[in-house]
């Protein structure tokens, strides 16, 4: 009895003290929490994942850098994307913004000043702590001329750069010179970058060489879910799981839940199939429809996803620039049938999108008659004219345009010019590009039916764009262009007359034509509205002027097409690059996948 | 004797080949360019005698396909669409030996097409387009053989029979040309080229550069046997008797360079339809949408190609004939060569 007494005293004593150490502990953190509060999580919606694990995914080229200023190729971005976080994000599913470093923002009834609040205890992935100076400092490096920033075109609004007032720590006042129509969307890509990693680069002008791919991992930060972890050249690059990064489920978890992200550099698109098919990695995505459809057939533990179409959108446009006095009389002539409007109408009517969205895309695409995808249907004007092929009213058009058609040496048809020369012209591809080639080959044919003879030539993609940008010695070109946001601001350099991806008749002094100025003062005037509505309509405009002038031929967009591991979960492949990892952080892993390779 | 009977039949062999090849309009009966874009990736069609119920038809036919229900991305035989064939039918016009027009084809279908070795992605029949593909193959081969022994039997012999500085000069350059990186020289070649040449002409010109720069090896044989015969005793004589240099070539130096003419030639020419072949396959060669065997193969670039549709490798099997025909009568020449040699000094 006295025994059992003494013992239940003890094990009292030991439940007092443990709770005291307990009661001394929690003191400990909240007198912390109070010196360094917590940070501010944005709970983000979205299935409830499980921490752990490694995802493997594929790259089609080493990136060239991870430093945002500088990334101008596909491969750094996708790899900054995960590592990198900007003020004011754009959901790449909703396709509307959203607050990521800036909790929340503020507008001023004329447009002109956007006051944004940061999230309390944001941090590095260093552990540095981010604040409003980080912000000034980046902005900082991002206008100054001699960095050379990709981001600085973003930042000029009306012809001058945005100014930033640093409030408090956490409180930011951006003026700008114009309203911008785009809003707020205008601060997504504009990621923020450690100011105490980079200022002293800076001021010594060595910039460029931090942020490379050899810069230590630990002399590198982001405020992204990953950071990195280690690279090994050739082979591939490996991020980690960012401890202070600032999202979580809706439990309550800290994102992101994988520990790590594998790129591998595997540089042929076949052999990323087969990487892919054999488990060496967990994703896939940029894939072509055959490579899709080889994949569908023979699914084995993953699941092949048509996110729709994307935003890509493939067109021919034919040499509409001025001619020098040192032109050719054969160049002056082609010059003479392209700048005929009817002509290249007909050429359009002559097309058969149809088999091309079913051949080429194997019917994951969409026919296109203007240059907004179905993709992105905020913006696109369903109704612009969409006239199925028609040969009849392809020749009636050519008709009325002065061309007549003879039989020529052999026996087929030929269509022939006003002065009796034969049409004849080459068509530009990328070499490159299987898709593209393909779509010149079919165009080929249709165009062959009108009497058109028709030559494919594939290039070189630097020697072609150098072809249709600098020495204009073509006769037309088949191209395509993935905007990278769904808003109209993202294609301002194609549509406006003085932009240097005006690719018919680039970076003009003045807009040649009517139609051409009249794009012109519609993009600017959208480019100044707020409303979304009058920004629309402005936009329609614009998309019926280049569906009755046809500078450009539409003819199809490609669906995003990806697949992934049963495995991996919440895996939602968007329209927007990049395709699948846009929300890596809420990419997880389920149980009993094997992680270890 | 042996050697004779095997020069004859491989002769034979390869005369049946190049009939196919030269007639290729009568025996395909679609034109190669023609897209049905109905039916890409179609594969080789069976000839049926006996239809789905039993019945035995006198007019052979085959079945239509259709998009499989089963398995996605597939095709099969629609037994409710029959087409019949006929013989000696009237198609799509074509020119016989590029110059004589005609319609007759050696068969055709009616009530559907028929692919007899499938059609490729744009619904192109690939048995057409492996005849067709054909004669520009043969012709790279032919006409760069030509180009080779012309040039190099013209060095060849110069070098060989004045000797001297001439010979020390060729036989340097022949040298130099053999280390040449042809593949190379031809990127840049068709870089250099202007886009507006037509693709056949920008082709040709491409064969008979490489058939210019081929001559090396052909010129370094004919040297040896001109050497040869240059010491021969009835040359001698004939010099003796004051027999002109022009005189000495034609009636007794050049009959020797046949024989090695006729080998060279016989292994030359499924070279430059090898060659042919590599730059069409990587896209050097002739353009689309005419057919080569090279750029038909081409389409094996890709994966899903590759995995999916057995029947593209077919263009492959086609060239095979051809130049174990080639190969073979290359080999009786040579044995013959030997042989008649042996013979003649026997008696």
């Amino acid at each position: 009895m006295r025994q059992e007494g003494a013992a239940s005293l003890r094990r009292w004593f030991g439940i007092c003290f443990l709770s005291a150490c307990a009661l001394f502990l929690l003191g400990i953190t909240s007198s912390a929490q109070q010196s360094n509060p917590a940070p501010e999580l944005l709970s983000v919606p979205g299935e409830a994942g499980q921490r752990g694990g490694r995802l493997v995914l594929a790259l089609r080229a080493e990136p060239k850098t991870l430093n945002p200023l500088t990334a101008a190729d596909a491969p750094s971005r996708e790899v900054i994307g995960a590592m990198q976080a900007d003020l004011i994000h754009i959901n790449r599913a909703t396709q509307l913004t959203e607050p990521a470093l800036a909790k929340s923002w503020k507008v001023s009834p004329d447009g002109l000043q956007y006051t944004l609040t940061l999230r309390r205890g944001l941090r590095f992935s260093d552990g540095q702590p981010l604040d409003s100076d980080d912000v000034l400092f980046t902005i900082r490096l991002y206008l100054d001329e001699s960095v050379h920033a990709t981001q600085r075109d973003l930042l000029i609004v009306g012809g001058k750069p945005i100014t930033v007032k640093k409030i408090d720590a956490s409180t930011l006042v951006f003026q700008l010179a114009k309203p911008y129509g785009a809003g707020e969307r205008l601060f997504d890509g504009l990621t923020i970058l450690p100011r105490h990693l980079l200022e002293k680069p800076y001021l010594d002008g060595k910039l460029p060489q931090s942020g490379t791919l050899s810069t230590p991992a630990n002399q590198w930060a982001g405020a992204g879910p990953f950071r990195l972890k280690e690279y090994i050249p050739g082979q591939k690059l490996t991020l980690e799981r960012n401890p202070y990064y600032w999202k979580s489920d809706t439990k309550g978890n800290t994102l992101p839940y994988l520990d790590e992200i594998v790129f591998l550099f595997v540089p042929s698109a076949e052999a990323q199939v087969l990487r892919f098919q054999s488990g060496d990695t967990d994703m896939i995505s940029r894939l072509g429809a055959e490579n899709f459809s080889v994949l569908s057939r023979q699914q084995r533990g993953y699941a092949m996803t048509d996110a729709g179409p994307g935003l890509e959108y493939n067109f021919l446009f034919f040499n509409l620039n001025e001619l020098g006095e040192k032109a050719s009389p054969e160049m002056a002539r082609k010059s003479k049938w392209f700048h005929e409007t009817k002509f290249r109408q007909a050429v359009s009517y002559a097309i058969d999108r149809e088999a091309i969205v079913r051949l080429i895309y194997l019917g994951h695409g969409a026919p296109l008659w203007g240059p907004v995808t179905p993709g992105n249907p905020r913006w696109v004007n369903s109704s612009i004219p969409r006239p199925a092929r028609s040969l009849e009213h392809a020749r009636s058009l050519l008709k009325d345009a002065g061309f007549s058609w003879t039989r020529g040496a052999g026996a087929e048809e030929e269509l022939v010019d006003s002065g009796g020369k034969s049409v004849e012209f080459s068509v530009l591809t990328s070499s490159s590009n299987n898709d593209r080639t393909k779509m010149a080959t079919l165009i080929q044919d249709d165009l062959k039916q009108l009497g058109m003879r028709v030559q494919v030539v594939p290039l070189e993609f630097r020697s072609l764009i150098d072809r249709v940008t600098q020495t204009k010695e073509y006769d037309s070109c088949l191209l395509g262009i993935a905007s990278f946001d769904a808003d109209p601001n993202s294609d301002l350099n194609v549509w406006l007359s003085s932009g240097g991806q005006h690719l018919w008749n680039p970076s003009q002094a003045h807009p040649t034509t009517p139609w051409e100025g009249e794009i012109d003062k519609l993009m600017e005037q959208q480019l100044a509205t707020p409303s979304h509505e009058q920004r629309k309509k402005l936009y329609d405009r614009v998309q019926e002027i280049l569906a009755e002038n046809q500078p450009m031929v539409f003819l199809a967009s490609p669906d995003i097409l990806a697949g992934a591991k049963n495995a991996v979960g919440n895996f939602h492949p968007a329209v927007l690059e990049p395709y699948v990892l846009w929300n890596a952080e809420q990419l997880f892993l389920r149980n009993g996948h094997d992680s270890s390779r | 004797m042996i050697g004779r009977l095997q020069l004859k039949f491989w002769l034979v062999t390869l005369g049946v080949i190049h009939l196919a090849i030269v007639g290729a309009g009568f025996f395909a009966p679609y034109d190669p360019a023609e897209q049905d874009r109905e039916n890409p990736y179609s594969p080789p069609m069976k000839i049926r005698l006996v239809d789905e119920h039993g019945r035995i038809h006198l007019r052979p036919f085959f079945y239509a396909t259709r998009p499989s229900e089963r398995s996605f991305g597939r095709v099969e035989e629609d037994p409710d669409k029959m087409g019949q064939m006929y013989f000696f039918v009237s198609g799509p016009s074509y020119r016989l030996l590029g110059f004589i027009p005609a319609r007759l084809h050696l068969f055709g279908a009616e009530g559907s097409r028929f692919h007899l070795l499938g059609t490729d992605g744009f619904g192109r029949d690939l048995f057409s387009r492996i005849l067709y593909g054909g004669q520009v193959s043969l012709l790279a081969g032919l006409l760069g053989a030509a180009c080779t022994l012309l040039v190099g039997g013209l060095i060849g012999t110069t070098a060989g029979f004045y000797g001297g500085w001439r010979d020390v000069v060729f036989m340097r350059s022949a040298e130099l040309f053999l280390a040449l990186p042809w593949l190379y020289l031809l990127f840049a070649l068709r870089a250099f080229l202007p886009l507006t040449v037509r693709p056949l002409e920008a082709f040709l010109l491409v064969v008979m550069v490489l058939g210019t720069v081929g001559w090396a090896r052909p010129a370094r044989l004919v040297r040896g046997v001109v050497l040869g015969a240059k010491e021969r005793d009835f040359v001698r004589a004939a010099r003796g008797f004051g027999a002109s240099d022009g005189y000495l070539l034609a009636r007794h130096i050049l009959p020797e360079t046949s024989g090695v003419l006729l080998t060279q030639a016989a292994i030359l020419v499924p070279q430059f339809v090898l060659a042919e072949m590599t730059l069409s396959f990587l896209g050097l060669g002739v353009p689309e949408p005419a057919p080569s065997w090279g750029n038909l193969l081409a389409a094996l670039q890709e994966y899903s190609v590759l995995v999916s549709y057995w029947w593209m490798y077919l263009p492959a099997f086609a060239s095979i004939p051809f130049f174990v025909g080639y190969l073979g009568v290359a080999n009786a020449l040579h044995v013959d060569r030997m042989t008649g040699k042996i013979d003649s000094e026997r008696r």
